[in-house]
C-alpha cells in the first residue's frame, strides 16, 4: 500500500493539531545560562533587589546539582547552555493594560488553540491566564475577581504588586534545595500564576492558565504559587502546548499550593505538550514538580491530571497532609504512544493526625510508549490513624508498550491504615468483538473501552474540561490498536 | 436469507467445522444442537466474523451477499446481531451510552436518521420494562458487576432494540432458571416475523419447549448431521446425544 507523503503529514497534523508556530516577533536572550543572564530576566521583570538574590543563590545551588538518574526514562543529555531562558513577543515590558492593546497575533494564536481570550467569548465562569513563552500576555476577569478580593496575576505582576504575600509563601513548598529541576526554575523562571483567595470566599469562578511555548530553542520555566486562605475554596485548571519542532525543549516547571485551615483547592492539568514524531524526534521534556501543602487543619488538595502530551513527562503532584484532618487526593491519567515515556505518580506525606489520601492513577500505552507509576505513601510517626488507599490501573494497546508500577510505602505509625490495589490488562479481544458486533467501528469500540477506563479520573474535572479531556484521548489514540 | 454451504473453519490449524451445510428462511426459526464440542460456537462466530477462525472452504451468503468477506461491524449494520454466551463487561461505559452510540453508528452506516437522545432513552425504557429489567442497570456499566441472569437478559434487550434480520443466540439460555428462560423465550418470539430469521443454539432442548422452532438440527463433529423438527428435539430430551454417534457412526 503506498500513502502520498502528504496525507501522512496531515495524519500526524491531525494528530497534534496545536503544532503550528505563530509568525510573531520574539524578544528573545541569546541562549546560555550565567548570573548576567539571571540578572537580565529579573531586570525585564522590574523585580525588587530580593527577588533576584533569591534566584542568585537558586542558581549557585544549581550548580553543585547533577541531573537525576533515577527515573525510568532516557533522553540524550540536555545542553543547558544551547537553551534561551527567557522570549517574550514584542512589546515587551509590563505586558499589554488590557486586551485592546494585546497584539491581534496572538490573539489569533490564542483563538487558534480554542482559547478565545475576549472576555465575551469566554466559558461563562472561567478566568483565563495566558502564558506566551516566558510572558502572561493577558488576564481575564481580574476585576470581577478583585471585587470578591481574589488576586488572580501573573507571576511577575505579584512579585511587583504583592511582595509580603510572595516574601512569605513562595517556595515554602518546594525550596529551591528541593531537586534540580526545581533549582533551575528558581534561579530562571520567567512568568507563571498568582492566585491568591482571601479568608472564607469561594472563589465565584474556575481560573485557569493556558501556557503555550512558541519560541524556538527556547525552555518554558513557569512558576506558579495558589493560596487558599482560611476556609476559602478555588478550583484551577492548566492546558499546554506547543508548536511540532525536531529538537526538544525543556518545560521545567514548579508550581506550589497552600491550603489553611479548612480551605480547598482542586487543580487539574490537560497536558498536552507536542509529544514528538513516531521516530521520537523532538517533543517537550516536561520535567515539573508541582506540591501542595495542606497547612491547615481540614484543608483539602486535590490533583487531577490528563498527561497525553510531552516527549518525557516527570512529575509527581504532591502533598503534604500536615493539617490534622487533611485530604490529599491524585487523580491522573498518562497516555503514552509513540516513542513518548512518562513516569509519573505521586506523594503523600502523612503528619497530621486522621488525614486521609486517595490515589487512583489510569496508565495507557500504545505504540511504543512506555508509562511508569511512581509513588510514596509515607505514614510518619505522629499520624494517628491516617489512612490511604491507592489504586493504579494499567491498559496495554500493543505489543511493543510497557507498563511498570513502583510504589513506596513508609509506615511509622501502628494505627495507619495503606491499600495498595493494581491491575494491567491489555485491551481485550473480547470486548473489541463485543463492540464491533454492535456495530462499532474498531476505532470508536476503543475509545470507548479507554474513556471508560479513564472515566473515574475525568469524572473529577469540571464537565467543559471532561468533554475537552475525552475528546483529546480520542485524537491522541487514533489508530492506537496494534 | 442465510445460505451456508460446506463450510470448513479451523481453529488454531485443527478442523472444528467440518462441511456443514444450512438454509435458513426469512420468516423461519431455526434450533442447532449438539453436544460440547461440536462446533456449535464456532458456527455462531464466524457468522458474527470474529477474528481467530480460519474459513478452509465453503461459502456463507446473507441476502445474497457474500458474509465472510465483510467486516464484524458491517455485518451487524446489514442486521446480524449475536446474542453472546459470555457477555463482556466493559467497565466505565455505561450501558445507555453504550446502546445509544452502536444504535447510532448502525442508524449512520445504513443512511439512517440517528435518534436524538430523549427518543432513544424513550424507546430503551419501554423495551427494558417489557423484559422486567430494572431500569437502574441501564446507569451501570455495561454488564460490569451484573448476575449471570443481567447479562443475559442485556443481550435479550439489545436483541430486541437492534432487531435484526438474523438474530444468532449461542446458549443464551445456559445457567438461566426458569423465569428468565421464559424472558428470553418471550423476547425470540416477539421478534418472530416474515422478515426476520432466529438460529437458537443451545445445548439443552428445554428453551425450545417455550419458541417452538420451525426447524431443529443437530450437529456433531463439526456438520449437521440431522435434521427435523421439534419431534427431534424431544428425542433428544429423553435419549441425550449418544445414540447421535451411533447413529452416524453407522
Amino acid at each position: 500500500m503506498s500513502v502520498a507523503p502528504h496525507s501522512v503529514e496531515k495524519l500526524l497534523t491531525d494528530r497534534y493539531p496545536h503544532g503550528f508556530v505563530s509568525p510573531i516577533a520574539a524578544d528573545t536572550v541569546a541562549p546560555g545560562l550565567d548570573e548576567d543572564v539571571i540578572k537580565f530576566i529579573s531586570n525585564k521583570k522590574a523585580e525588587p533587589s530580593w527577588m533576584l538574590e533569591r534566584r542568585l543563590q537558586a542558581y549557585r545551588h544549581w550548580l553543585t546539582l547533577s541531573e537525576p538518574q533515577w527515573a525510568f526514562v532516557q533522553h540524550p543529555p540536555i545542553d543547558y547552555q544551547a537553551i534561551s531562558y527567557y522570549s517574550a513577543p514584542k512589546p515587551p515590558g509590563a505586558g499589554p493594560k488590557s486586551l485592546d492593546e494585546v497584539d491581534p497575533q496572538l490573539l489569533a494564536t490564542y483563538n487558534k488553540l480554542g482559547i478565545p481570550l475576549e472576555e465575551q467569548k469566554l466559558l461563562a465562569g472561567v478566568a483565563v491566564d495566558a502564558v506566551f513563552d516566558s510572558v502572561s500576555v493577558a488576564t481575564t476577569f481580574k476585576k470581577e475577581l478583585a471585587a470578591a478580593g481574589v488576586i488572580f496575576c501573573s507571576m511577575s505582576e505579584a512579585v511587583r504588586e504583592h511582595p509580603e504575600l510572595i516574601q512569605h509563601y513562595l517556595a515554602t513548598v518546594v525550596p529551591h534545595t528541593d531537586n534540580y529541576f526545581a533549582a533551575l526554575n528558581a534561579a530562571v523562571f520567567t512568568d507563571g500564576t498568582f492566585v491568591y483567595i482571601p479568608k472564607g470566599v469561594r472563589c465565584p469562578m474556575e481560573l485557569s492558565t493556558y501556557f503555550r511555548i512558541n519560541a524556538a530553542n527556547t525552555g518554558q520555566f513557569e512558576r506558579t504559587l495558589i493560596i487558599a486562605d482560611a476556609g476559602s475554596y478555588v478550583s484551577y485548571l492548566e492546558g499546554c502546548t506547543a508548536p511540532m519542532r525536531d529538537e526538544n525543549q525543556l518545560h521545567a516547571a514548579v508550581v506550589e499550593l497552600i491550603a489553611l485551615d479548612d480551605a480547598t483547592i482542586k487543580y487539574a492539568t490537560v497536558q498536552n505538550w507536542y509529544p514528538g514524531d513516531a521516530q521520537g524526534r523532538g517533543g517537550i521534556y516536561n520535567f515539573v514538580t508541582k506540591r501542595g501543602d495542606c497547612r491547615g487543619a481540614r484543608s483539602h488538595i486535590s490533583w487531577t491530571q490528563v498527561e497525553t502530551g510531552a516527549a518525557i513527562t516527570w512529575k509527581y503532584p504532591s502533598c503534604i497532609l500536615r493539617g490534622d484532618d487533611s485530604i490529599g487526593e491524585f487523580y491522573s491519567v498518562a497516555v503514552t504512544r509513540g516513542k513518548q515515556q512518562a513516569d509519573t505518580g505521586t506523594k503523600m506525606i502523612h503528619l497530621g493526625k486522621r488525614t486521609h489520601s486517595t490515589i487512583v492513577s489510569k496508565g495507557v500505552s500504545a505504540d511504543s510508549g512506555q508509562n511508569t507509576y511512581r509513588g510514596l505513601v509515607r505514614m510518619s510517626a505522629r499520624a494517628e490513624q491516617a489512612r490511604n488507599h491507592t489504586r493504579c490501573d494499567s491498559l496495554l494497546l500493543s505489543d511493543r508498550c510497557g507498563a511498570h508500577t513502583l510504589p513506596y510505602m513508609e509506615i511509622r505509625n501502628p494505627t495507619a491504615q495503606v491499600e495498595h490495589e493494581a491491575t494491567t490488562s491489555k485491551i481485550n479481544e473480547d470486548q473489541l468483538f463485543y463492540c464491533r458486533q454492535r456495530g462499532l467501528s474498531e476505532e470508536a469500540a476503543v475509545s470507548l473501552i479507554v474513556n471508560g477506563f479513564c472515566k473515574e479520573v475525568f469524572n473529577q474535572l469540571p464537565l467543559e474540561f471532561a468533554v475537552e479531556a475525552q475528546k483529546l484521548l480520542n485524537v491522541t489514540l487514533e489508530g492506537a490498536v496494534g | 436469507m442465510l445460505e451456508i454451504q460446506d463450510l470448513k473453519v479451523n481453529v488454531a490449524g485443527k478442523p472444528i467445522l467440518t462441511g456443514l451445510t444450512l438454509q435458513v428462511r426469512a420468516g423461519e426459526v431455526h434450533a442447532i444442537m449438539g453436544p460440547n464440542g461440536s462446533g456449535k460456537s464456532t458456527l455462531a462466530h464466524v457468522l458474527a466474523g470474529r477474528d481467530g477462525y480460519d474459513v478452509v472452504g465453503g461459502s456463507v451468503l446473507f441476502d445474497g451477499a457474500n458474509l465472510l468477506e465483510l467486516a464484524t461491524e458491517e455485518r451487524a449494520v446489514r442486521g446480524i446481531f449475536l446474542a453472546m454466551q459470555y457477555p463482556v463487561e466493559l467497565p466505565g461505559v455505561s450501558t445507555m451510552v453504550f446502546l445509544r452510540e452502536a444504535f447510532n453508528a448502525q442508524r449512520r452506516a445504513r443512511g439512517e436518521v440517528e435518534l436524538d437522545a430523549v427518543e432513544f432513552i424513550q424507546r430503551v425504557r419501554d423495551k427494558a420494562k417489557a423484559m422486567q429489567m430494572d431500569d437502574a442497570l441501564l446507569k451501570r456499566s455495561v454488564n460490569t458487576g451484573f448476575s449471570g441472569g443481567e447479562k443475559k437478559r442485556n443481550e435479550i434487550l439489545q436483541m430486541s432494540l437492534f432487531e435484526p434480520k438474523l438474530a444468532i443466540l449461542d446458549e443464551t439460555d445456559s445457567g438461566l432458571d426458569i423465569d428468565a428462560l421464559r424472558i428470553v423465550a418471550d423476547g425470540v418470539n416477539a421478534l418472530r416475523s416474515p422478515q426476520r430469521a432466529t438460529l437458537i443454539i443451545t445445548h439443552y432442548p428445554r428453551l425450545l419447549d417455550y419458541i417452538a422452532p420451525d426447524h431443529v438440527h443437530v450437529l456433531a463433529k463439526g456438520r449437521i448431521v440431522l435434521s427435523g423438527d421439534m419431534a427431534l428435539a424431544k428425542q433428544l430430551e429423553v435419549k441425550g446425544y449418544t445414540w447421535i454417534d451411533q447413529e452416524v457412526a453407522a
